[in-house]
């Protein structure tokens, strides 16, 4: 569903990513870990075709990058940090703003659902800027499953998250990776990452330094999984 | 047909959802009223911004009534052009402090519907402002030929010139720190065609000059207006990608 071959991408003088070799099977969970710095953000964005890669091929979804963005974007669903979002418009008009970017035509039915799953049903007509981070980021993950895309991507989802908004958004997470969508998370959180996914990649340095599934981590465990890749 | 060859076309499914280029345009426009029209926020800068620059000018320029008139086009085009940097910096700083304008360029459209979403909805905001100074003007400087249809045709024209290049540099000049001082600096030294050639020709309408008189600077607004719509609409998508 995923796959980048030898990607390098640079800004400038700096090399961030070194050619990055990187593949996830339909329905897999991949948990992207790895130090402040070392390029999850950025390789990020570029599966979601927000940043050219300087060098490698990239393809998401059977489509090329960047050749074939808008077919890659039709299929994608992306939530960061930052909640996307709209504060002046209420969470109902958020979510027919993004609705009809995506070409969806009637989409009330599809709202109501989404807003529904998010646990946000109540507060569809109140604005964004009333809400608090933890609801502010369901209704971003209701805004990126509105055109109920194959594959997923969360950057640090659970930044300035407090304990109970995380375990509200680890339902979420669990229902929308529920639905057999292709999942790829960046986290520091490594406790919850364990939790979720079902394979952990360790990015250091530009590179994927190891990959391990969730069987391979219970034998031992991921902090002293992720611990010893950066070591190595 | 080999295995490969298989995967590739079962994966390559027509989509269910492809919006067209006009209705995506029309979306962000009206996403960016109902926002504005909510908060207030921009229309309010610009306005107040104006009234400011009118009256200011109003008392610093004591002139007598023929001096006056000969001012009326320069005094007008830089409240414009001041109150327009304004609400072109808010509009699109509001994309980018909160991430929004990662959430456009995800929408699986071409990127060239979110410069005219954008550029239509500065239009609005501008035009707004300008029907609000224009009475205010009228009132201060007892100056009513300005409600002339050909005069308010040349401000819509300079308008739309002025709203094209704009939003197409501060989509730019919203991506570093420094984003408030950059975007005059891109944009006064590109807009002086347009800034030179709608005073030219709107004083020429108050001083009732002859059309073909203020054919020259009228026929410059609108080669501007075309060019700069066009090079916005084929080099957007580099600008905003990284």
């Amino acid at each position: 569903m995923i796959e980048t071959k030898k990607l390098v991408k640079r800004f400038g003088l700096k090399t961030i990513l070194r050619g990055v070799d990187f593949s996830v099977e339909p329905g897999e969970f991949v948990a992207l870990l790895g130090p402040n710095g070392a390029g999850k953000t950025t390789f990020l964005r570029i599966l979601a075709s927000l940043s050219r890669p300087s060098l490698g091929s990239v393809k998401v979804a059977g489509y090329s990058l960047p050749n074939e963005s808008a077919q890659v974007r039709a299929k994608l669903g992306v939530v960061s940090h930052m909640p996307l979002l709209y504060p002046d418009l209420t969470a109902e008009e958020n979510l027919q703003f993004y609705a009809r970017m995506y070409g969806i035509t009637n989409s009330g039915p599809r709202i109501t659902e989404v807003l529904g799953m998010v646990g946000l049903e109540n507060r569809r007509r109140d604005l964004v800027r009333t809400f608090s981070r933890g609801m502010q980021q369901r209704l971003a993950i209701g805004r990126a499953v509105i055109h109920d895309p194959e594959v997923m991507l969360f950057d640090e989802p659970y930044t300035g998250l407090d304990q109970d908004a995380s375990e509200m958004l680890d339902e979420v997470l669990k229902s929308v990776a529920a639905k057999g969508r292709t999942v790829v998370m960046t986290s520091h959180d490594l406790a919850r990452a364990e939790d979720l996914a079902t394979r952990f990649d360790i990015l250091s340095r530009g590179i994927i330094a190891a990959s391990a599934t969730q069987k391979d981590v219970q034998k031992t465990n991921l902090l002293s999984f992720y611990k010893q890749a950066l070591v190595d | 047909m080999t295995d490969t060859t298989k995967t590739t076309s079962l994966e390559k499914q027509p989509m269910e959802y492809r919006p067209s280029f006009f209705k995506a345009t029309m979306a962000i426009v009206q996403k960016d009223l109902s926002a504005e029209f909510r908060s207030r926020e921009l229309l309010s800068a610009m306005l107040v911004f104006s009234m400011l620059v009118i009256l200011i000018f109003n008392f610093a320029l004591e002139l007598d009534i023929k001096v006056r008139q000969s001012v009326t086009a320069g005094v007008l085009w830089t409240t414009f052009a001041f109150a327009g940097t304004l609400g072109l910096n808010r509009s699109m700083a509001v994309e980018k402090d909160r991430g929004c304008m990662d959430g456009l360029l995800l929408a699986p459209v071409d990127r060239s519907a979110i410069f005219f979403g954008k550029a239509i909805s500065n239009l609005a905001f501008m035009l707004i402002v300008e029907a609000i100074v224009l009475p205010l003007y009228a009132l201060l400087y007892n100056e009513v030929r300005i409600f002339q249809p050909s005069f308010l045709g040349v401000i819509l024209l300079g308008s739309i010139g002025y709203i094209a290049v704009g939003t197409l540099l501060s989509a730019m000049s919203v991506q570093t720190r420094t984003r408030d001082v950059l975007l005059p600096i891109l944009l006064f030294p590109v807009a002086v065609p347009v800034l030179l050639a709608s005073v030219k020709a709107s004083g020429g309408l108050l001083n009732n000059a002859t059309f073909a008189e203020i054919l020259v600077p009228l026929n410059l607004l609108i080669v501007y207006d075309v060019i700069f719509i066009a090079v916005a609409f084929m080099v957007f998508d580099f600008v905003v990608e990284e």
